[in-house]
């Protein structure tokens, strides 16, 4: 309840409400971003980008629509994909393979200097199947609908629901065994 | 409803992830208000992608305080931006400019016309100052002429009208300590082409006529007094018409007029 009262005063262009939600999901926001750019500073630049757009684009969110880290999570990922492609004209083609967000892990085994939790989420994702990496990826991260996770995974389309379901269900197990 | 299989479906998940339709969206915004399992189902499935999406983090090293700086000083922007879409003192200066252009052609245009009126005037003034001075050398000659015709040494001599001409005269100023005569030739007409006046100084017993000079450039001459030498003793003088360039003695059919010197 206390979150709906702050995002109506978010959309009343409260700036101490929005520094409220900014101190809630900054750090997730970062986090999807960083899953999909996979590089830091750009993930963090990206970031600040997307909070501007929110408190540009405060009055358009509408509770009844989904919830608001939803909203925002949309925002966030739609501004990193952009991104991506923008650069994928520039750059190698390396940067654009679909490696799913374990690909962090790998990375940062290689770049020590790296700032994210990597014991955090190797843990946190450790007994989940690749399949489940692959449509939390899908679904989460990369704003796939039902229909495309489902040609992308080569499942029927009634099996993302249910597969989600319990992929999401062993990830809450994994946070609360922690 | 059977919330327990609503809830086990996954559709929760699907609503977390944004991909549902507007429909179902507002059908779930609705059950978690009817239905505080659902509401707390929701709120789980979304703390564990928040949890995961923190894990993937690189954590976030900007302030709340420099993002309000950027947002605030991009506000700015767009609204110099905003004013740099033709704001209503451009059209004016625009305007402005205009205007002057059109205000320094016309006087540049005033000034080639009074630059030429000038040049007009200065002529007319160069003009007016040769009428001045030539008044003025024709008013000195009038001057001198009346100052000789005053000589206390001066004889005038009437000439009057002989057989050819009755209406003609003329009048002979005669100094004769400087030996000169000025001869008053206005009441002559005009000689006819190829003739000219000639000016006869007589003795008159016998009739002797010595030629004193003839009367050039008759109708050209303004005042008609000619200055004449006469070194002679004379009794009388005479005007006749001779043709161009004089003769010996004088015609005297073609005497216009005559005058007795008279014994002073």
């Amino acid at each position: 309840m206390q979150l709906d009262l702050l995002v109506d005063q978010f959309k009343k262009k409260d700036p101490s409400a929005f520094e409220k939600l900014y101190g809630m999901y900054s750090d997730n926001i970062c986090g999807v971003i960083n899953t999909i750019v996979k590089n830091d500073a750009l993930s963090q630049e990206i970031c600040q980008d997307v909070f501007i757009k929110i408190w540009n684009n405060c009055e358009s969110y509408n509770s009844s629509k989904g919830r608001f880290f939803t909203w925002i999570l949309n925002i966030a990922r739609n501004a990193a994909i952009d991104e991506i492609r923008s650069r994928s004209y520039k750059n190698d083609k390396k940067n654009l393979s679909a490696d799913y967000f374990v690909g962090i892990l790998q990375n940062r085994q290689e770049e020590e200097s790296s700032t994210v939790d990597t014991k955090g989420l190797r843990d946190l994702v450790k007994n989940l199947k690749e399949k489940c990496v692959q449509i939390i990826e899908l679904l989460y991260f990369r704003g796939y609908t039902q229909k495309d996770a489902a040609e992308e995974l080569e499942i029927p389309i009634g099996t993302v629901k249910t597969r989600n379901r319990s992929c999401i269900s062993q990830l809450r197990e994994n946070m609360e065994v922690k | 409803m059977d919330v327990e299989k609503y809830i086990t479906s996954g559709i929760l998940e699907l609503y977390i992830a944004g991909t549902l339709s507007d429909k179902e969206n507002l059908e779930i915004a609705n059950y978690t208000k009817e239905y505080p399992e659902i509401q707390k189902e929701i709120e789980a499935i979304e703390a564990s992608i928040l949890e995961l999406s923190r894990k993937a983090s690189p954590g976030y090293n900007y302030s709340f305080k420099s993002l309000m700086d950027r947002i605030n000083s991009e506000v700015k922007v767009i609204s110099i931006n905003e004013k740099r879409g033709y704001p209503l003192s451009s059209y004016i200066g625009l305007a402005a400019s205009v205007l002057l252009a059109i205000g320094i052609f016309w006087m540049y245009q005033q000034n080639q016309d009074l630059k030429s009126e000038i040049q007009v005037v200065e002529k007319e003034n160069i003009d007016l100052e040769q009428q001045i001075a030539d008044t003025d050398s024709s008013l000195e000659q009038t001057q001198d002429l009346l100052n000789t015709l005053r000589d206390k040494n001066i004889n005038v001599i009437t000439l009057g009208g002989q057989d050819i001409s009755p209406t003609s005269y003329a009048k002979a100023y005669w100094n004769k300590e400087d030996e000169k005569v000025f001869i008053d030739a206005k009441g002559l007409p005009e000689p006819p082409d190829g003739f000219v006046y000639q000016v006869w100084s007589l003795k008159l017993s016998p009739l002797t006529p010595t030629s004193m000079g003839l009367l050039e450039d008759f109708s050209t001459d303004e005042n008609k007094v000619f200055a004449l030498n006469n070194p002679n003793e004379s009794e009388a003088f005479g005007i006749t018409l001779e043709p161009a360039g004089g003769s010996e003695s004088p015609t005297l059919e073609q005497l216009y007029t005559l005058g007795v010197v008279s014994a002073s």
